[in-house]
């Protein structure tokens, strides 16, 4: 190993990501970050300390060999730093763009206790776009298995799970309600953040593994959940059909044209392409002020999609702050470059009809934070009297999502109390055979936590079925998720060993 | 038809390709499509609906299914050509084209309650989807009185299906051109009058003709199921765009209904929801027209693109292609 390295040799700042200009993109749909260039990337890897403690490993929820891939960038040996990435995630260009890396493993990173940590996610982009590049795949020898596994919902929950599975030499089937296969990563993030050809690319990188998808299928309708295990012999399924049932405000004017969910909106314009309409035939409503309710991530998505479609001004209506504000602060901060209003503080009272049915405009409340209330956040409350009015023409809620509702009322899976499916720590359901995992079972959460529960579904499975792990990508798998032959990584003084 | 069904049988999740079997025209607005799908013919239930997707650049549309047919393994959908996409559809849907895709059923099935007397009312495209509740109820043994109306005598189909499985059928016409001139409301009273023991009615059709229903019922205190068809775009929960008002709640229609009590639906609201594009629909026709009579197609035949000469004298109705 070469000298090494110590916080104060490494590059001491963070290298930038080229994006396009604010001004600019606001008006395209092209991707807004650009991703590095290979002088960038191999800069930004010489920043990695490679120390012992290697706490991003812990902090990445699919447990990415981080140094080990870094390491390899350094050497600049990118269809090895591919290979380790892999071997525990098959969709790094995805999670490099949408993993929320600064609560995960950049959080944790030990340079960031000093300086601004290593941009893990770019790097993980950067690899995974040289792959996609590069037509590079990696498919180990896969010993069939002869079970048949079904996966419902291909999301990334359902994709992860899907790879996992596949890997293990399991005849897999993912079943997709929409036309196309990729769930919310299709239909709700938009292509400037996460272009569809890096979806189908990592889709087709599945296919090549034997993963077989069939879109138009509505699970629970045109087959059940029980029917998939005996009269389709599936000997197990994986149900990750996401949450989505979008919450509605509950005021005055909800129902009037022009109001609709953050759902709505992303699904006709990513998804049925309302963006290119009269060339694609899904319309969305013209607007030139747009009012997003909510903060988090997809409300930052709407906003910027609206901005995109030609809105003059657009609105984040929201009843806390800036700093509980939900939302990553990278999304945040390129919505605010990009023109978009923030109205912290401010909780709607109403939609206003124009008397044919349109919303014209919005009524709101000015907030101010109350008492602590049980779980000791301070609570927002009305400030008497601070009602106002504005002009819209358009209203989006973008305040969560409820339980879907189509497997509780078709399978007989135990439902918790607010409709999601209850699981076991393996997330195995009350159904033998039946695992579930994602936002069906957590409610509303990010694309790489879901694809952790596919993984730790997938995993489950393989231990319900009664397969073990033989193949050369799960041991290395094995080695990053910490236990191999039993023993912890933390704890383990024995050299790495890398099969052939 | 038996080799049909075991491959069916054997490939249980084979990929439907949406293949069209049968199309028959009742009118140069009103087409009935017979999709081949195996597994769904299996599944459907009266009540349910399906989307369809005609090409990779068309709209997700909801269509209730009018009837299945598990022996032959094919949905029926019954079509009223007033948009761009179901004019397209009805120039390019020919027996042995496919669909780009058709996902459902979708949708509650419709609860054939016991009751043992029974008013199944349809309107205009309506009369298609009540078909498979009429057929339901009877097959649960309730009396069956079917109530269809129609513009016109022309206009009539399937009244020999109605008469098969319903004890009483009433015809109702604008123009009185066969059976009772009036609206359905008109057939649901002479039913309500001649029979004081209806336990329910179900109305399937145009959003004016449910609400009539359910004034006509209200005072007589029959429960009344409406079947809800509000702008979907996935119709599976997941976008809200079919939301209605049911009773001051808001209910999707496509995960929680799409029946519901006629007496606690809100059908002014559904009607405003249901112009939410109305702009966007006429610009999208408009301009397909326009590509239609560039190319010299006609818009608006039926059957076969290469007949562009249907039989009788026919409503030039705002269709360009027509003139050239």
């Amino acid at each position: 190993m070469a000298k090494k390295k110590t916080i104060r040799t490494i590059p001491q700042e963070r290298t930038p990501m080229p994006e396009q200009d604010a001004q600019r993109r606001a008006h395209n749909f092209e991707e807004v970050a650009c991703g590095y260039p290979i002088e960038a990337a191999l800069n930004e890897a010489e920043r990695c300390l490679l120390c012992p403690d290697e706490p991003c490993i812990a902090g990445c929820p699919v447990n990415i060999d981080i140094p080990g891939f870094i390491q390899k960038i350094t050497e600049k040996n990118l269809r090895g730093a591919y290979d380790i990435i892999t071997a525990t995630n098959l969709l790094p260009a995805i999670c490099g763009r949408v993993c929320p890396q600064e609560n995960q493993c950049e959080g944790v990173c030990t340079v960031g206790d000093t300086l601004e940590p290593v941009a893990i996610g770019r790097l993980e982009r950067f690899i995974g776009d040289a792959a996609i590049a590069e037509g590079w795949v990696n498919i180990p020898y896969i010993e069939p298995s002869g079970f048949k596994i079904g996966i419902v919902g291909s999301g990334p929950a359902g994709m992860a799970c899907a790879a996992d599975m596949a890997k293990a030499g399991c005849d897999v089937t993912v079943f997709e309600a929409f036309h196309q296969a990729g769930g919310v990563l299709k239909y709700g993030i938009p292509d400037f953040r996460l272009p569809n050809e890096v979806i189908d690319a990592e889709i087709a990188n599945l296919m090549k593994l034997g993963v077989k998808f069939e879109c138009n299928t509505l699970v629970g309708r045109l087959f059940t959940i029980e029917q998939m295990l005996d009269e389709l012999s599936f000997q197990a399924v994986f149900v990750g059909t996401g949450a989505g049932y979008p919450s509605m405000l509950g005021v005055a004017g909800d129902s009037l044209n022009g109001v609709l969910s953050a759902n709505e909106l992303l699904t006709r314009c990513n998804l049925m392409r309302a963006k290119e309409f009269p060339d694609y035939d899904t319309p969305l409503p013209p607007a030139k002020r747009v009012a997003v309710v909510g903060a988090g991530n997809t409300a930052m998505d709407a906003m910027r999609v609206s901005l995109r479609l030609g809105a003059e001004k657009v609105y984040c209506i929201y009843r806390r702050s800036r700093t509980e504000c939900p939302a990553r602060a990278e999304e945040v901060h390129h919505a605010e470059d990009e023109g978009v209003e923030f109205h912290w503080h401010t909780n709607p009272v109403g939609n206003l009809d124009d008397g044919k049915g349109n919303v014209r405009g919005m009524r709101c409340i000015r907030m101010e934070l109350g008492e602590p209330d049980d779980s000791g956040r301070r609570r927002p409350v009305p400030v008497p009297g601070s009602e106002f009015d504005f002009e819209c023409d358009l209203v989006v809620y973008a305040i969560g999502t409820n339980a879907n509702p189509i497997m509780g009322q078709t399978s007989s899976l135990k439902l918790n109390k607010w409709g999601y499916i209850e699981t076991g720590e393996n997330l195995a359901t009350s159904v033998a055979g039946v695992f579930a995992g994602g936002d069906i079972v957590t409610g509303a959460a990010t694309v790489i936590e879901a694809m952790g529960a596919g993984r730790k579904a997938a995993a489950s499975m393989k231990a319900y079925l009664g397969i073990r792990a033989t193949s050369v990508a799960d041991l290395v798998g094995a080695a990053s998720t910490g236990k191999l032959f039993g023993i912890d990584v933390k704890e383990r003084n024995f050299a790495r060993i890398r099969a052939a | 038809m038996q080799t049909i069904e075991s491959k069916a049988e054997t490939r249980t999740n084979a990929p439907s390709t949406f293949e069209i079997v049968t199309r028959k025209d009742f009118s140069d607005v009103t087409y009935l499509l017979e999709v081949r799908h195996p597994l769904m013919a299996k599944a459907a239930k009266p009540g349910q609906f399906v989307i369809v997707m005609l090409n990779e650049h068309g709209e997700r549309i909801p269509l209730t299914i009018a009837d299945f047919d598990r022996v032959k393994g094919t949905i029926t959908l019954v079509i009223q050509a007033v948009g761009k996409t179901t004019k397209e559809m009805q120039l390019a849907c020919q027996v042995g084209t496919r669909l780009y895709g058709m996902v459902g059923p979708m949708g509650i099935p419709s609860p054939i309650s016991h009751a043992k007397k029974v008013v199944c009312v349809g309107g205009g495209l309506g009369v298609a989807p009540v078909f498979p509740q009429a057929r339901a109820f009877k097959d649960a043994g309730a009396y069956v009185i079917g109530v269809v109306g129609f513009r016109n005598k022309d206009l009539v189909f399937w009244d020999d299906k109605f008469r098969a499985c319903c004890d009483e059928f009433i015809i109702c016409t604008d123009d009185g051109s066969t059976g009772i001139k009036g609206l359905v409301t008109e057939g649901i009273k002479q039913a309500i009058a001649k029979h004081s023991d209806i336990d329910e009615v179900v109305a399937i059709g145009p959003p004016i003709m449910m609400k009539g229903c359910a004034e006509t019922t209200r005072p007589h205190n029959i429960k009344t199921m409406v079947s809800l068809n509000p702008l979907m775009v996935d119709g599976t929960g997941m976008c809200g765009g079919c939301r209605v008002k049911i009773g001051g709640q808001v209910k999707f229609a496509c995960v929680d209904g799409p029946d519901f009590d006629g007496h606690k639906v809100d059908f002014d609201d559904l009607m405003t929801r249901l112009r939410r594009f109305t702009e966007q629909e006429k610009m999208a026709l408009d301009r397909w027209l326009e590509t239609c009579r560039m190319m010299n197609l006609p818009a608006s035949s039926p059957a076969s693109p290469v007949e562009p000469k249907p039989k009788g004298p026919r409503k030039a109705a705002n269709s360009p292609a027509r003139k050239s």
